[in-house]
Order: structure tokens, then sequence, then C-alpha cells
């Protein structure tokens, strides 16, 4: 098909925001930033570590947003970097003895080595193929930690228990309220970080890549290179990630890092908004929420009401929240003229 | 040497489970372009069914050719009320909706017959098939069987006027229209044959895994992996697909020191996966010419 | 004469732009008619208006019926064949296939059979490629192809977008020769839509020029082959 065909054929859809605005506007993000700041302070312990799990979750879709939604490569696998980044974490933490603040760099850029390298032969799968290959790293991670060689590190099938730190310098805080803080700088910093890095040259090549491969390398974007570095940078974040989680939950065990996980993840792009990355938080809340609430509604039928929820979203939403999003922005728009 | 033919025919007996399901998954790839996640859960529940109207006193062979009529219907049903609204979404939406439909379906067959294994009778006996003490004559029908659809779906492609225009659908929908085709009907055919031949799949299957909800989760992964191995274009290379994974997949348990159970799955992926990253069409996939 | 195609104050939309403003024309039948303009005037637009491709206002007429809220296909089973821009072919399916695609609507098969006959008649080549994959045919070949197609379908009105796109230009020569027979022979009504406007003039009985969705001129295609302003801009002269 040439490309003036092409053109012609793809009668856009009515997308006022463009594919490169990634992000929210000033406001509302001063606004979100200034709730998760406050919220903590009047609610109960176990709500502030579900908080603190939703900005884990929303770090590690928004990795898989940056992956998929900003360079268009499709992963099923990204609870395989999750375990990683955790089990670096807890046994840093648990046989070495370093400080908890420590392993979380040290997870980022395992991770990250692990997801460039994971990258390279991935450069010759696209679709269907890079799913399948993506799922296969995520079957076989819960598989390799379990494996009898690695026993004295990972503790085998009962996994690690990690520790939880205290608030440093004696700052009269719950362990909880604490890990929760901290988690949110980390995820402010991580998502400042990603927003410049889809802005910047790197972001425009993962972009360019992601719409047209072909037309991408022929102006001269190193195709090869800029794939794994999506790969890199986004197992590197879900390696972060998978750290705090460790930190949080207070173990790892294999099993906590099933192929499950990688599907819930895609679930919360999907449902965020593929490739916006303000989305990743709802996207978040969706998968850490909404089977509480299927679950609620009917015990027996738990897998049953997710699926039905799920549908809900997605016929009301197809594009996910940044739809929401969106339309609220052209509401408003609306409304300022009036 | 013993050891390695033994290993390979009881590759290609349980390969043949592989390629059966491999054939659905090919099937719906021609008529939607993707894979569906839930095609397992379907040929799951199409098996549940089967075995009810067996319990109702229904016969085998009256129950079978009633579960094919009705999961022709509830595929197509599917489709029509589920995905057909999906159509102008993004593909990634599109999966979130297979995955939302297996735990709907999954969900559901837990409930009404709830998870506790059960028996699945085979109408082909599982006597050791022609004195071999590899391959039963249950598997022996199963590889049967496979072929049989295999040659009734070549013929339905290549030498009816529906097999025709449901391929031009899928290959160039727009082109399509303007001969006249209703594509979107021949998406919801498309959905109808892959559920049926799903069925068929599961009826064949449950007699060696055991009939309960989650039978199809491991199979289901060796049949996509299969159809992609063999080419997705290719009903023929599903096939030799799947038996090909079946071979792997117990050389790999039978060979590769340490790789218990759990491993061979992830092992027979990556294989197949070496081997895409070198035909990245498939073994016996048409590449695709993109001409920019 | 009769008007087969008759359009009134045609408006199209790609999303919020719109493409077509107010057009109006009408075909007769048995002529051939040709559309001109440069790139991005609206010519393909209202080869897709008339099919319902793109979302449209105004009324679109086919042998004095109403085509709007019918899809696609079932303007094509009302005798319409369109043949697209960037031909459309079926690549990875033969020649022969594609040609039995055209006629998969209709029901007498002993005469599709004969038509391919027929199609191999006016084409040889296609006759000597019958077997071959569709996608690995020269431009020309293709467009022929996708002509013969169109054929198969022994429509009434036939739409080419822009023929010539990509073809040499002696190739393009034997191409309109091709047509204004099979527009002769088989009383086939045609539409074409071209940049190249000397080919399309002489061709052509009746003649449209269309600028920015609105259609700036019209007459018979020898008084715009003559006109002052049609020369100096599509014919260069």
């Amino acid at each position: 098909m040439s490309a003036v065909q092409e053109t012609v054929t793809e009668a856009p859809a009515i997308d006022a925001v463009p594919k490169r605005a990634m992000t929210l506007g000033t406001g509302t993000s001063l606004v979100m930033l200034a709730l998760l700041i406050l919220v903590p302070l009047f609610v109960k312990n176990f709500i502030i570590f579900q908080l603190t799990m939703l900005l884990i979750y929303g770090l590690a879709v928004l990795a898989l947003n940056i992956l998929t939604g900003g360079s268009g490569q499709f992963s099923l696998g990204q609870s395989a970097f999750y375990a990683v980044g955790a089990y670096t974490s807890a046994i840093l933490m648990e046989h070495a003895g370093v400080n908890y603040a420590l392993t979380l760099p040290v997870a980022g850029v395992v991770c990250f080595g692990f997801g460039f390298l994971f990258g390279q032969p991935a450069l010759r799968l696209s679709g269907v193929y890079l799913a399948l290959a993506t799922f296969a790293l995520a079957t076989a991670m819960p598989q390799l930690l379990k494996l009898g060689v690695f026993e004295t590190w990972t503790g085998g099938v009962q996994g690690l228990v990690v520790t939880k730190p205290d608030a440093p310098f004696g700052l009269p805080m719950s362990q909880d309220m604490w890990l929760y803080y901290f988690t949110l700088v980390i995820t402010v910093a991580i998502y400042i970080f990603s927003v410049n890095l889809l802005r910047s040259r790197s972001g425009r090549a993962f972009m360019a890549i992601r719409d047209n491969e072909i037309a991408a390398s022929a102006m001269g974007i190193d195709v090869a290179l800029y794939k794994t570095l999506a790969f890199g940078v986004s197992a590197g974040i879900t390696g972060v990630a998978g750290g705090l989680g460790a930190i949080a939950v207070q173990f790892v065990a294999p099993d906590g890092y099933t192929i499950t996980l990688a599907i819930s993840l895609f679930l919360g792009m999907v449902v965020g908004g593929v490739g916006w990355l303000p989305g990743s938080i709802v996207g978040s809340a969706f998968i850490i929420f909404v089977p509480n609430i299927a679950e609620g509604i009917s015990k027996g039928l738990s897998g049953a009401v997710f699926g039905v929820l799920l549908f809900l979203v997605i016929f009301l939403v197809p594009h996910g929240a940044r739809q929401v999003a969106t339309v609220a922005q052209q509401l408003l728009g609306k409304l300022k003229k009036s | 040497m013993e050891l390695f033919t033994n290993q390979v025919l009881a590759g290609v007996a349980t390969g043949a489970i592989y390629a059966c399901m491999a054939l659905a998954v090919v099937m719906i790839y021609q008529a939607i372009d993707h894979l569906n996640f839930a095609q397992g859960e379907m040929a799951m529940f199409s098996t549940f069914i089967s075995w009810q109207l067996m319990q109702w006193g229904v016969p085998y062979w009256a129950a079978f050719v009633l579960t094919l009529g009705i999961s022709f219907a509830g595929g197509i049903a599917i489709e029509r009320l589920l995905f057909k609204p999906l159509a102008k979404a993004p593909i990634l939406t599109n999966v979130a909706g297979f995955i939302a439909l297996f735990a709907i379906i999954n969900s559901v067959a837990g409930l009404i017959w709830d998870f506790t294994i059960k028996q699945y009778p085979t109408p082909f006996g599982s006597s050791p098939f022609l004195g071999s003490q590899l391959i039963s004559t249950h598997q022996a029908g199963m590889i049967g069987v496979t072929v049989l659809l295999l040659i009734a779906l070549y013929i339905f492609f290549q030498f009816t006027r529906i097999g025709l225009a449901m391929r031009a659908a899928a290959s160039l929908p727009e082109s399509a229209r303007l001969v006249g085709i209703n594509t979107s009907w021949m998406i919801a055919l498309g959905w109808g044959m892959a559920a049926a031949i799903g069925s068929i799949a599961g009826m064949l299957i449950a007699p060696v895994v055991f009939l309960e909800p989650n039978m199809m989760g491991g199979v289901l992964i060796y049949g996509f992996a299969a159809a992609v191995l063999g080419g997705l274009t290719s009903p023929f290379g599903a096939v030799i697909g799947g038996f090909l994974v079946g071979i792997v997949e117990n050389l790999a348990g039978t060979y590769i020191p340490g790789v218990g159970n759990e491993l061979k799955l992830p092992i027979a992926l990556a294989l197949i996966i070496t081997v895409l990253v070198v035909k990245p069409a498939g073994l016996f996939g048409r590449p695709i010419v993109r001409r920019v | 004469m009769t008007a087969m195609l008759n359009i009134r104050d045609l408006n199209a939309y790609y999303g919020q732009v719109q493409a077509l403003h107010g057009l109006e024309f009408a075909l007769n039948e048995g002529s051939v008619t040709t559309l001109l303009g440069a790139n991005g005037a609206g010519k393909t637009t209202t080869l897709r208006a008339i099919c319902n491709m793109v979302r449209t206002t105004g009324a679109i007429e086919f042998d004095g019926a109403p085509l709007s809220g019918r899809s696609t296909e079932n303007i094509v089973r009302l005798g319409i064949a369109h043949v697209p821009q960037g031909r459309g072919t079926f690549t990875t399916m033969t020649v022969e296939e594609n040609l039995q695609l055209g006629a998969i609507t209709r029901s007498d098969r002993a005469a599709v059979v004969t038509d391919i006959e027929r199609m191999y008649e006016h084409f040889p080549v296609l006759k000597q490629r019958h077997a071959q994959q569709a996608g690995t045919l020269s431009g020309g070949e293709q467009q022929m192809l996708a002509v013969a197609r169109a054929l198969m379908l022994r429509p009434r009105l036939m739409l080419l977008d822009e023929p010539s796109f990509g073809l040499a230009p002696l190739i393009v020569r034997d191409l309109f020769k091709i047509l204004g027979k099979i527009n002769r022979d088989e009383k086939v009504t045609i539409l074409v839509v071209e940049q190249n406007a000397q080919l399309a003039l002489e061709l052509a009985d009746q003649a449209y020029v269309i600028e920015t969705g609105r259609i700036v001129m019209s007459g018979s295609a020898a008084e715009i082959a003559n006109n002052e302003d049609v020369r100096k801009s599509y014919l260069g002269y």
C-alpha cells in the first residue's frame, strides 16, 4: 500500500490529545501531587500500604507504557524484570546487609542490563512473536527462581523474608508511612525522568520506531540501539518497582511473580491508556482494587465479575483513562468558551 | 538410540494434542489477524458441554456433533456481542478483551462444574495401537482426526468460494469489501469455525489430560507456539509445528539435565523462538513482502 | 440519456476535516467521464464517497436509488466496481484467485469461468502468469489485474482511481486503449480519476476538474482539453 493510500484510509479518530502529548497539564499534575502527599496523613496504616503498592505497580505500568506505548514493543514479560528487581533487593539486604535504599539503584541497573540483553534477540521479533517470547520469559522466571542451584541465595520455593526499614533519623512516623513517602519521592523522580525521556531525542526516536520502523531507520535512527534501550529502561524501572515491592511486602517468593502479574500489568496499561504516562496510576488502581471488588460481589464467580468489569471499561473507554481525560479536557474547553 | 526413538514417538503422540489446538489457533488468526487468548477456555467449555450432554444420556457421537454445532454458534455469538463493538478499538484493547473472556469462561466453568477432575471418554479406546507400547489407540485416533481436519480445512480454504472469501477478507479487508464481500460476517464465521475446531481439540485432549477448568492452560500455549513455529498462515505448518513441539518438549525433558516438568515449557518456547529468530515467518509461513 | 449516477451537494469528511464541498455532477450511462485534479484535490475522496468508505452528507443516486446508508459491499453488489488507488491487489493470492474474487458475489458459475477466459483475452500477460502470486507481478501487470478483477463483477459502472500511477507511459497508453474498448464493447460506464490529464481527456467523453474539494469546471472532454487554464495547469502548454 502506498503511503498516500495509508493516509487516505486512516480516517483519524477524534483524538484531540495528539500522540506526542503523553502527559498531563501542569495544573492537574500539581493537584495529583498534593493529593498523593496529603492523603496518607489521614488514613490507617493498611491503606497507606495499599497506596504504596498503588505507586509501585504504577511504576511498573509506567515502564510498560514506555516500552509498548513509547517504542511499540509488546511485552508480556514484565513480571520477570519485576522479580529480578525484587530478588536483587532482597538478596542484597538479607545476605549482604546492604541498606534498603542503596539496593534500589542496583536493582535498577541489574534489570536495565537484563532488559537490554533480552532486547537483543527480541530485535528480530515483533507483534505476536515478541509476545510469545516475552511470555516465555515470564513463565520461565518462577521456575528459574526455584532452581536448586540458586537456593542458597534465593531461598528456593520458600523465598526470603525481607526486613522492613524504620523511618530514619528517628522521625515520628510508622514504617508504612515512611516507606510510602520514600516510594513517592522515587515515583515522582522516575515519572519526571520518563516524561523528559519521551520528550527528548530518544523519546522521539522511540515513537518514530513505534509508528513506522522502516521509515525511522530510513531517517537514520539506529533502530536496534533504541529498541534495546527501550527494553533496558523499561526493565530498569520495573526492577526498581520490584525492589520497592519486596520491601513493602516484606518477602519475596517465586510464585509471587507469575505470568498473572505480567498479564495484570498489561491490563493496567490498557485501562490507563496505552502510552499515556499519567494513566499508569489509574491502571495500577484498576489491577489492585477491581479484583477485590469482584471478589466482594461474588466469591464463586470473582473471575467472571472481573472479566465483565474489564469488558465494561473497554467498551466505554477503549482508549483507557486517556480517553476520559481527553473528553474532560474538551468539556472544560467548551465551558471556558461559554 | 532406542530411548531417542521412543521419546520422539511419544512426542509425536502428545504433539497431536498441540497440533489440534494449533489448527484452531491458525483458524482464528486467518480470520482476525491476531491470536485469541481465550481460545483454550472456549475449547474447555465446549468439552464440558459435551460431557454434560453425555451425563444426561446422550450417546458419544451425538454429543460430539451437537457440541460442534453449539460451539460454532457460540463462537459467532461471542464475536457479534463482545468483539464486533471492539472492531474499531486498538489491538491492545482487543487483547484485553480476550483476557477478560478468558477470566469469564474459566470462572463460569468452575462454578458450574467445579474444579475436581473428571474422566472423559474416548471413542477410540485406550489399548496399545498396533501392539506398540508408545502409542495408544486413542492417540492414534487423535492423530487421525487432526489429519482429517487439516485436509478438510485445506479443501475449504483452497477450493470453496467461502474459503476464498475468508482468505481475502483476512488479507485485505478493504479490497475484499470492494469485491462485495461482507468482511464483518467473515470474521464472525472465522470465530465460529475456530470455536468448532477448538471444541474438537478439547474433546480429543480431555481423555488424556482429564477434564477440569484449567486443563487447557498449558495446551493453549503449546498450541500458540506450534502455530507460530509452523507459520501462522499455514494450517499444514500448524500440524507439523504441533508434532515438533511435542517432540521437542519430550526430548528437552529427557536429555537436558535439571529440566523437570516446570522448565519444559519455557525451554520449548525458547527453542521455538530461536527458530523464529532465524526464520521469522515460521517454518511454512509465507514471508510477507512489505512494499514501502 | 439517463443519468446513471447522480451526485448532489456531496460533502465528505475525514474526522473533523472537510474534504469535499457541495459536489455536484452526473454520469450518463455508457459514457466515459474523467475527474481531473492535482494531488489532494479530492479525487480519491470522491470515489470513496460513492462507495461509502468515508463519512458523507448529501445525495448519491445510482439508477435513481440512493446509495447512502448502504455498506460498501452492498454498493458493490449493485454493480459498481471500484479499482482503488494502489490497486488493492490480493498479493498473497494467485492471479486467477484474484479474478475469482472479482466474481465472488455472482451465482452464475459457468459464466464466471468464461469471463475469466475473456479477461485472459483482453490481458494475455495475465494468462501467462495465472498461477503466480499476484504480489510478484509488475506494477503495470497488477494494474491490468485490478481492472480485470473489477470487470469480473460484470459491473455497470467502473470507478478507477489513478490507474496510470507509477506506470510507464507506453503501458498507460495500452491500458487506456483497453479501457476504451471495454467501454464500447461491454457497455461499461466508466469514471476515471486521473492526474495524467492528457490521456484521460483523450479517452473520456465528459470531464470535470476538481480543486480543493470543489468542482471548478465541467464540460465535454474536448472543451476541457481546449480550455486555456486547463492547458496551462494540467496539460503543460
